[in-house]
């Protein structure tokens, strides 16, 4: 079973965001950059799946600057066989980045596809999605358990009020939530090794699809500030507040 | 510019996500249709015909829409789409699993997560967890949104009755099956639907003191929530958890007992109507955004508002 996992490379997610000073995007000079949290997940199940001996190939894939191959290092030496990256001069959008994965899939023809539920820059929460309709794929969002037979899976998926799970028939795409796993840290041997696997680079250009943007940011803001408001003496003080002067309770 | 909503439910009622949908949809025009896809649902068409706002209600009843698998789902939104401008959704797990899937078999860059309807054509929405709000123009011919429900005040029901109409169920792609589900069991209202939340954080030292909370969420009709941090440590189960990788809650009150407010809390609850924080340490984050602080042991503080509520 071949497993491929894309991946993204976004701002470290302890890194506080803000916005350019002319609002027209958000700064991001000298700010780390890792591998989107989701995607550790994706590629630490897949690595899992590999080594209790139920995937045989795991490939890391990611659409993006050719700086993202340090994400794609990152992801050999977490454990992952070889590694694409589909290079582009801008950064694109979801749908963009599901047709280039889309074009992988079609060569590489994989078994199942894990990836993150959303990158935390632009939380948009589509790329999976939009692939698996893309290749006619099968789905399961936000995982928090993947059970792999030989032509399908049982994933239990987080959804508001519980948990559901379903069966999804393969190839399929598997995007991961927060619980599915703890990804372990790469060891400095396998940072070593990784340096030495297979990292393809082809071009978005050349895939021959249109890949303009068809969403503009006109700007991006701090969002309102909450005043501080009072602090109260007693429960009875706080009872009277809330009763009286914000009138939510009665 | 004729709108499509497609309706939030259970097979028996409407989720209050539907409701605020259909008000960001009044936001950008005024042909709204609803679509209820589901199994044995004529009930929820009824109500979704009263609602302000509403022009048609398309209603599909098929077994294959009873657990609304994305798959089958994207093909029905597809197979109607060519009628529609703009075709919008709640970006909660439903909306979020079989929208995008949507959009891209319609060949759009989809909109995720609205918070405004600036025009026609622009919208608000955060991004980097809340941390920036990017202000989007879309391109696109059709547009398609998802709607994040606590930035919009749900349309309510008044004497509209709009037509219903049956449509056809799409031919299944039989990829997925539902296996089983498991919804936490509760008399209280859901989190992301209460009008007034309690949540707890690690300052409640163990799952069994949140029976404190309990209790006076009972008195006030409130749901229970609580931080990340009271998630992992075990003293409460997932769904639970208030914040930026779990529910984004924005109810009229919100109660934080014990629970510091880091940024990921924030980012769930910092839209609430009025927030009160209750914490023994006064240098907590969380009195930056409460409307009324009350710095006290939350164990002395608990037992004496239940006995006065």
């Amino acid at each position: 079973m071949k497993i491929l996992v894309p991946i993204k490379r976004v701002v470290d997610y302890n890194v506080k965001v803000r916005p350019m000073s002319d609002q027209s995007n958000v700064d991001l000079n000298n700010v780390k950059m890792s591998v989107n949290p989701f995607c550790e997940i994706a590629i630490e199940e897949a690595v899992r799946l590999k080594e209790s001996g139920s995937a045989a190939e795991v490939i890391a894939i990611t659409v993006g600057k050719q700086d993202s191959q340090e994400q794609l290092r990152t992801a050999l030496a977490l454990g992952a066989d070889r590694a694409i990256l589909v290079e582009s001069e801008d950064l694109v959008e979801p749908l963009v980045i599901a047709k280039a994965l889309a074009k992988v899939c079609s060569d590489e023809n994989p078994d199942l596809i894990i990836m993150g539920k959303q990158a935390i820059d632009g939380d948009n929460n589509q790329t999976g999605q939009m692939l698996a309709a893309l290749m006619g794929y099968s789905q399961a969002t936000n995982a928090s358990e993947v059970k792999l037979s030989s032509d399908s899976a049982d994933v239990t998926r987080e959804i508001d009020g519980g948990l559901q799970t379903i069966k999804i028939t393969l190839p399929a795409i598997v995007t991961t939530d927060l619980r599915l796993n703890e990804p372990r840290y790469a060891s400095l041997p396998n940072i070593m090794k990784a340096k030495k696997k297979e990292l393809n680079v082809i071009s978005l250009n050349d895939m021959g699809f249109d890949t303009s943007s068809r969403t503009e940011l006109l700007s991006v803001e701090l969002p309102a500030e909450r005043d501080a408001g009072v602090i109260v003496e007693s429960v009875d003080d706080l009872i009277d507040k809330l009763k009286n002067e914000a009138k939510v309770i009665s | 510019m004729k709108i499509l909503v497609i309706a939030e439910h259970d097979n028996t009622s409407l989720k209050g996500s539907t409701n605020s949908t259909i008000a960001a949809a009044k936001e950008i025009g005024s042909d709204i249709t609803l679509l209820v896809a589901g199994q044995s649902c004529s009930e929820v068409a009824n109500e979704g015909s009263n609602l302000d706002g509403v022009s048609e209600v398309m209603l599909v009843e098929d077994s294959i829409y009873e657990n609304f698998l994305a798959e089958d789902l994207a093909k029905l939104v597809q197979s109607v789409a060519d009628n529609f401008q703009y075709i919008l959704a709640p970006a909660t797990t439903f909306g979020k699993n079989f929208l995008p899937r949507v959009s891209a078999l319609l060949d759009v860059q989809q909109i995720s997560e609205i918070t405004e309807v600036v025009s026609s054509d622009t919208f608000k929405r955060p991004i980097y967890a809340g941390s920036c709000i990017a202000t989007v123009k879309s391109l696109e011919d059709k547009k398609v949104i998802s709607v994040r429900s606590t930035a919009f005040d749900g349309v309510s029901a008044g004497s509209n009755n709009a037509p219903i109409n049956n449509i056809s169920p799409s031919e299944s792609s039989n990829i997925s099956s539902f296996v089983s589900e498991e919804l936490a069991q509760s008399d209280r209202p859901e989190l992301t639907a209460a009008e007034i939340v309690i949540s707890g954080g690690r300052g409640m030292q163990s799952g069994d003191n949140f029976h404190l909370l309990d209790s006076i969420a009972d008195k006030l009709g409130a749901a229970v929530g609580a931080s990340r941090a009271a998630v992992d440590a075990g003293f409460v189960p997932n769904d639970y958890q208030v914040g930026q990788t779990g529910k984004i809650v924005a109810p009229d009150l919100y109660i934080a007992v014990g629970i510091s407010g880091a940024i990921q809390h924030l980012a769930g609850m910092k839209d609430s109507k009025v927030i009160v924080a209750i914490n023994k340490d006064e240098d907590a984050p969380i009195f930056q955004v409460a409307d009324y602080g009350l710095v006290t042991d939350l164990f002395d503080a608990l037992p004496e508002l239940d006995s006065k509520l």
